[in-house]
C-alpha cells in the first residue's frame, strides 16, 4: 500500500487537485455566506481566497503550481465577460427608460474611480508602473488585465487590485448607500457595478434583483468606458 | 446549450481578433460582449437560446475571481511600503466612486422624472 505522501506527490503534479480544491473552497465559502445570511463581511471570494491561501501555505505549494489547476476556472472570466450581454439584453427596455440617469451615474462613477485612485497613489509617491496597474481596478478582471497591459502595468498585480477593489466595494456598498439614504435600487446597483465590477454585482444580486441588474449594466458599460478613458487620465499623472 | 456556448466563444474570439488587429484599447471580451448584445437584440430566437446559458455562467461569477484572488497573498509581501498607498487609493476611490455614481444617478433621475418600473 502506497504512503499518503506518495499519493499526495502524485496528485500535486496534476491540475485535478487544485481545480477540485478551488471548487471545494468556494462551496464551503458559499455555505458560510449563506449561514451568515449573506452578510457583506462573509464574502465568498474573500473566504475562498483565505482558505486556499492557507492550504497553499501549509502544503508549501507555489502559486504557479496552484494556477495550473485553477486556470480552468480563471479562463471562464473571458466567456463570462461576453455573457454580460445577457443582463444588458434583458435590461434593454429598462435601460432605455433610464438612459440619462444611467449615463450620468456611469460617467461620474467611472471618472471619479480612476481620477481619485491615481491622485491618491500619485500623492503617496507610487511608481508610474503601479499607477498604470491601478488605473483600471474598477473594471472586471479580464478587462482590467487587458487595459493594464496596454498601459504598461503589471497584469498579475492588476488582477489582485481588481479583486481587492471588488471586495472593498461589496463590503462597504450597503452601509455606505444606507448612510447616504439612497433608496432607488437602480442607483444603488449601478454605482456598485461601476465601482466594484463583478464582485460588487454578485453582491448586488444577493441584495435585490433590480440592483443586481443595474450593477450588471454598470459593470458592462464601465468596462467599455474605462478602456476608452484610462489612457488619457493616466497621462495627467505621469 | 452547446450552440449558445459556441456562440459565446465565437463572440469572444471575434472580439479578441478585432482588438488585436486594430490595436484597440478595448479588450477582446468586451468587444465580444458588445457583439453578442447586438446579435441578441437583432435575433430573438438566438437570444432565447443564449439567455439560460449566460445566466448559468453568471450565477457563480464570484467563483471565477478566486484563482486570481489567491495571487493576492504572494503579492502583498513584495509590495512593501507601496502596499499602503495602493490600499488607501483603492479604499478611498471605491467609496468616492460609489457616492459619485449613486448621487449622479439619483440627481438625473429626479431631473428627467425617471422611476423604476
Amino acid at each position: 500500500m502506497p504512503e499518503i505522501a506518495d499519493i499526495w506527490s502524485y496528485l500535486a503534479q496534476g491540475p485535478l487537485i487544485w481545480l477540485t480544491l478551488t471548487l471545494v473552497a468556494y462551496v464551503v465559502a458559499d455555505a458560510v455566506a449563506q449561514f451568515a445570511n449573506r452578510a457583506p463581511w462573509a464574502n465568498p471570494v474573500l473566504i475562498s481566497v483565505l482558505l486556499l491561501a492557507g492550504m497553499l501555505w501549509l502544503t508549501r505549494t507555489p502559486y504557479t503550481t496552484y494556477f495550473e489547476g485553477a486556470q480552468f476556472v480563471h479562463f471562464l472570466l473571458g466567456p463570462a465577460t461576453v455573457a454580460l450581454a445577457v443582463p444588458l439584453y434583458q435590461q434593454g427596455a429598462r435601460l432605455k427608460s433610464a438612459i440619462l440617469p444611467v449615463l450620468a451615474g456611469l460617467s461620474a462613477g467611472s471618472v471619479v474611480a480612476v481620477v481619485s485612485a491615481l491622485w491618491i497613489a500619485h500623492a503617496m509617491g507610487l511608481s508610474p508602473q503601479l499607477l498604470a496597474t491601478l488605473a483600471p481596478k474598477s473594471t472586471t478582471a479580464p478587462v482590467a488585465i487587458g487595459i493594464a497591459q496596454s498601459l504598461g502595468g503589471s497584469t498579475t498585480l492588476a488582477a489582485v487590485l481588481v479583486i481587492l477593489t471588488g471586495i472593498v466595494g461589496a463590503l462597504i456598498a450597503t452601509p455606505l448607500l444606507n448612510a447616504l439614504r439612497i433608496t432607488d435600487w437602480r442607483a444603488r446597483g449601478l454605482s456598485v457595478g461601476v465601482a466594484a465590477h463583478g464582485i460588487g454585482t454578485a453582491r448586488a444580486f444577493q441584495v435585490n434583483p433590480t440592483a443586481g441588474a443595474y450593477a450588471g449594466i454598470g459593470m458592462g458599460l464601465n468596462a467599455i468606458l474605462t478602456a476608452l478613458l484610462a489612457p488619457a487620465i493616466l497621462r495627467l499623472f505621469l | 446549450m452547446i450552440r449558445a456556448l459556441t456562440l459565446i466563444l465565437l463572440c469572444q474570439l471575434a472580439g479578441e481578433t478585432v482588438s488585436r488587429a486594430l490595436a484597440l484599447p478595448v479588450p477582446g471580451p468586451v468587444l465580444g460582449m458588445a457583439l453578442l448584445w447586438a446579435l441578441m437584440s437583432a435575433f430573438a430566437p438566438l437570444a432565447r437560446a443564449v439567455v439560460p446559458v449566460g445566466e448559468g455562467i453568471l450565477r457563480h461569477l464570484s467563483l471565477l475571481f478566486v484563482p486570481a484572488g489567491v495571487g493576492v497573498v504572494g503579492h502583498v509581501s513584495q509590495l512593501g511600503t507601496q502596499a499602503l498607498g495602493l490600499a488607501l487609493a483603492i479604499l478611498v476611490s471605491t467609496v468616492l466612486a460609489i457616492i459619485a455614481g449613486a448621487l449622479a444617478f439619483v440627481a438625473v433621475a429626479r431631473l428627467t422624472g425617471s422611476r423604476d418600473a
